[in-house]
């Protein structure tokens, strides 16, 4: 550092305050469509990359705090840029650089007043992210958490003349705010009753809560952030407002805001509260295996692209939840270089996910603008219209698959080692449950696998299912910018996992202690405890099959003649076939639903044989909100029946109504 | 960067066996093939049979249809790289491979799904019923498959310590014949798993085309000449290699330890032993069982993956 030393919170508050005079700036020009697409958001896309840059370079540093001059009296905001920080800065601006950039070239199509509209909310969106990340007390946590909720529910609404969209957006602010008030009343248990100061972070730290009342301050967090999360059973929000957002949007709620969620709950579990207790980790496990599964079956069912994704965000959200649930474990029995090890996986499967889903969720907003379609159903053969999306997608769906030498799997095999190196846990129902939670990631790992076949096979490959998709376009310059950046994320995330094992190695050490230091012995190979026992190098992984690949293609190049001819796929002496004989994204998932049907609520509507305008109808849709949320609306209904009985809005009832709280008040005391 | 006596060895061990098995591969599926028609009461077509039908593939034209794209065309290329390589990983002769520092067991069921997602996508390209038909239900019978074979790998590891193959081997080998209750679990779903993930009766038939239950058959019909061959050969492969994790991790005595290459031709010997007789096992149980209907095969395959838990539960609560 030079001798004028600059603190980085200086640095990264003017870069938040540039993204919310950039969001204005695209308020104030609204009239001007081409300044705010090309000039305002590849400026935001700047912004997210210096701010990464900032993050990056902090991150291992010192802590360092301010104390912002505004808020409430005697009330300052307080912000900490501490590693745990900085790594998830990272991930917000490496991630919004690709979907801003996505960004200018998708909204450049849209409508002027909304346009501004929306580049407004957009930069809010972003900028309360990373204050969510840079807070360090409970007042400016809340209200950045609040700015980010209101934010993101106006941009899932940008479409609000839909009906179901903003059915989608009330539910979802719903459950934000449920979440919130749980978050709220945590910070309230973790400050203790010691007065308005104690709603620093720092206060909160040196607490020191007995145990009943942090386990209450955990199962809080876990309640809040999980609603956030979409951690079930509080995910029916998700598969809904996802979906509904326009797609950078869906690409940044699924990518960063997911993760901002992750953020609190290791903030508060392994920073605020200074002891954990096993259960919480094997609360956190159970959750996240059942949310892990469940978010990837319900993927396989999807029709619409972006429920699919959105499903397939639950899932990832529940192995994320896995990995926090193992830390906590590995960590109360003192295993502390296993609980680096699963918080490494952990923290480099939210990296690896914020690229890999943005890019996907990006992508159906260029498969969108190509083709104006969502149904799967109706999709088709685009690989032969959009030959920069089909290969930044393939790229996309063979990273979320977790197949080397990709960045999926580099985290998979992460958490996979994890398990492999738990046994000698003191507690013996914990021993058993490990093998089984392992089983059960391998399984969700595979049905990924499945799902992501069904969602680039259904989209991309195949004959196109409707006449109009032959003039489908490519995404343009823009757009492909921003899907290579994601795209070399993921690529660049998969072949060098030392590199980034190494930058984590700073946030495990914060959290608890410890760090795996596999930097420091071999840059090639990924060990996390000894060579002896695992080792990964992907980059030598590649060269072996592009070599075997090589070396096959230039013998059958040397050795046979290339002669190719073109002609009619076979039909099997049936000539009649056409492009609806495909399976669809129904056919695709059929079987899942077949072997998972206890689990899911179908209604079909099947012809008979003679009918003569046969029509097929199904419909899958989630149990959990019949059995759950359907019985605490009508309860709620009922409540608010019951309430509106004392209420006729006549100003004398309310007058005698306060009398007689009066009098009542007046005879206790 | 200079190598030591050892680490050359250990790379010449490398490069001979990547020769090694892809040239010996369609040999095993020809002895296979061999075994069957001995036991059906048939002459049969000989071992060298898979040569002669891979010779006449390379050197016939290649027919693509209208709508194929470029994954269609590079799919048998990937395919055949990713089995050439699973095959030449697992240590069958010499426990020195150098490789297997790259690539562990976790890193070779990920080949394995690598393989597999290119060739379901390259079923579901030409976009004909058959195709999709056949993508689906490779993904469907894989979902269940994979995470069997991970759990029967991790049963082994957590024996030996180590999810490299080479410590694998090592430590299963350095027990003389102690019968582990988990890794009999994990011996029963692998063979299960080896059934179905290389289109054996009873989940899959590789002689005939029925389109009532073809699977692997359905994804690959539309290939031609020297792409249906490397998909062929890599199928040939993938069986020497699924049989080559059988040997490694239940068979594993007679092999070739560290340094001690003198005992290199007993090894091999013993290995064409070894293959020979899993060749013969695989045979019977083939003409043994009936093909069963596509959707028992969840269920089946749900068996292994049971089994493959309780192998690894067993590991855990005994410790053996």
């Amino acid at each position: 550092m030079s001798a004028v030393s600059v603190s980085p919170l200086y640095l990264l508050d003017i870069l938040i305050l540039f993204w919310v005079m950039l969001g204005l700036a695209g308020l104030v020009l609204q009239r001007s469509k081409y300044v705010i697409a090309h000039v305002i958001f590849p400026l935001g896309a700047l912004v997210s990359l210096l701010l990464a840059a900032v993050a990056f370079l902090s991150l291992g540093e010192a802590p360092v705090s301010l104390v912002l001059p505004f808020g409430l009296p005697d009330l300052p905001f307080h912000q900490r840029l501490d590693s745990l920080s900085s790594f998830f800065l990272i991930l917000l601006g490496v991630a919004t650089v690709g979907v801003s950039l996505f960004g200018s070239g998708y909204f450049r199509h849209m409508d002027g007043k909304t346009l501004g509209l929306l580049c407004l909310q957009y930069h809010l969106f972003l900028a309360s992210m990373a204050l969510v990340l840079l807070a360090d007390d409970a007042y400016m946590f809340m209200v950045a958490w609040e700015a980010m909720a209101l934010s993101s529910y106006f941009l899932v609404t940008t479409d609000h003349a839909i009906p179901d969209i903003r059915k989608a957006g009330y539910l979802y602010l719903l459950i934000a705010h449920v979440g919130a008030i749980a978050i709220l009343l945590s910070f309230g248990v973790m400050q203790g009753g010691n007065g308005i100061s104690a709603y620093t972070f720092d206060a909160m730290r040196g607490a020191h809560l007995a145990s009943f009342w942090a386990s209450a301050a955990f199962l809080m967090a876990l309640f809040g952030f999980g609603a956030k999360a979409g951690l079930l059973p509080l995910h029916v929000w998700l598969p809904e407002a996802h979906p509904a957002a326009p797609s950078p949007v869906s690409a940044l709620m699924s990518s960063v805001m997911l993760k901002t969620a992750i953020y609190g709950i290791l903030r508060v579990t392994f920073d605020l509260l200074g002891t954990q207790l096993w259960w919480w980790g094997v609360l956190a496990l159970t959750l996240g295996l059942m949310t892990a599964v469940f978010g990837v079956m319900f993927a396989a069912v999807q029709g619409d692209m972006k429920r699919l994704l959105a499903y397939s965000s639950i899932e990832n959200i529940g192995l994320l939840l896995v990995g926090i649930g193992l830390t906590i474990i590995f960590h109360v029995y003192g295993k502390d270089a296993l609980a680096a090890l699963a918080l490494t996986a952990t923290l480099y499967h939210s990296l690896n996910h914020a690229m890999f889903k943005s890019l996907l969720f990006i992508g159906t907003g260029s498969i969108l603008h190509a083709t104006g379609e969502r149904n799967m159903g109706r999709l088709g053969g685009l690989i032969h219209s959009m030959p920069w999306a089909s290969v930044l997608m393939l790229v996309g769906v063979l990273a979320i698959a977790g197949v080397p030498p990709l960045n999926g799997f580099v985290s998979e095999w992460l958490l996979l080692q994890a398990f492999l190196l738990s046994p000698g846990l003191p507690n013996s129902y914990i021993n058993m449950l490990v093998p089984v939670a392992a089983a059960v990631i391998a399984l969700s790992a595979a049905l990924a696998a499945y799902v992501m076949v069904k969602f680039y096979g259904v989209i991309f490959l195949g004959q196109r299912r409707e006449k109009v998709l032959e003039h489908a376009h490519d995404a343009g310059r823009w757009e492909r910018a921003g899907m290579l950046w994601l795209a070399l994320a993921c690529v660049g995330l998969g072949l060098a996992p030392v590199f980034v094992v190494g930058q984590i190695d700073h946030v495990t050490q914060m959290l608890v202690g410890t760090q795996l230091g596999n930097a420091a012995t071999d840059w090639m190979f990924l060990s996390p405890v000894d060579t002896d026992r695992a080792s990964y190098s992907p980059l030598y992984f590649l060269l072996a099959v592009l070599g075997v690949m090589g070396l096959t293609v230039l013998l059958v190049r040397r050795l046979y003649h290339g002669r190719m001819r073109r002609g009619p796929a076979w039909d099997c002496g049936y000539p009649a076939q056409n492009a609806r004989m495909q399976d669809t994204a129904e056919g695709f998932g059929q079987p899942i639903r077949q072997i998972f049907e206890p689990f899911f609520k179908i209604e079909r509507e099947v012809p008979s044989p003679f009918d003569t305008h046969p029509k097929y109808h199904g419909h899958t849709d989630d149990k959990l909100w019949f059995i759950l949320y359907l019985p605490v609306k009508h309860l709620t209904e009922k409540l608010s029946a019951w309430a509106s009985l004392m209420q006729h809005g006549r100003i004398h009832l309310y007058l005698t109504y306060t009398f007689a709280t009066l009098v009542v008040l007046l005879i206790f005391v | 960067m200079m190598l030591t006596p050892e680490q050359t060895l250990a790379v010449v061990f490398q490069i001979t066996q990547l020769l090694l098995v892809v040239l010996a591969a369609p040999l095993l599926s020809g002895w296979v093939s061999q075994c069957q028609a001995w036991l059906q009461n048939r002459s049969g077509a000989g071992v060298l049979q898979p040569y002669r039908v891979l010779h006449k593939l390379f050197h016939k034209d290649a027919v693509m249809a209208h709508n194929a794209s470029w994954l269609f065309r590079i799919t048998p290329y990937i395919v055949f790289g990713c089995m050439w390589l699973a095959a030449a990983i697992i240590p069958i002769i010499a426990v020195d491979l150098p490789f297997s520092q790259a690539a562990d067991v976790i890193a070779l069921v990920g080949v394995f799904a690598l393989a597999r997602m290119f060739i379901a996508l390259a079923a579901m390209d030409i976009g004909t019923s058959f195709g999709t038909l056949g993508a689906r239900r490779e993904m469907l019978v894989s979902f269940l498959a994979e995470p069997a074979l991970l759990m029967v790998l991790f049963t082994a590891s957590m024996i030996s310590h180590s999810t490299q193959l080479p410590r694998i081997v090592e430590a299963l080998a350095h027990h003389q014949f102690v019968l582990y209750p988990s890794l009999a679990f994990a011996a029963l779903a692998f063979v299960i798993v080896l059934l179905a993930e290389n289109a054996r009766v009873p989940v899959d038939n590789p002689s005939t085309h029925l389109e009532l239950t073809m699977i692997h058959e359905a994804m690959i019909l539309e290939y031609s000449a020297r792409h249906l061959a490397l998909i062929e050969w890599a199928s040939s492969l993938k069986l020497f290699a699924y049989i080559s994790i059988g040997i490694a991790l239940f068979l594993p005595h007679g092999i070739a330890e560290v340094g001690n290459w003198p005992v290199l031709p007993l090894a091999i010997g013993l290995l064409m032993l070894k293959l020979m007789a899993a060749g013969a096992g695989l045979a019977v149980l083939e003409t043994l069982m009936a093909k069963m209907r596509i959707f028992r095969a969840p269920e089946f395959l749900g068996t292994a993956f049971l089994l493959a838990v309780l192998g690894l539960l067993i590991h855990f609560l005994l410790g053996a």
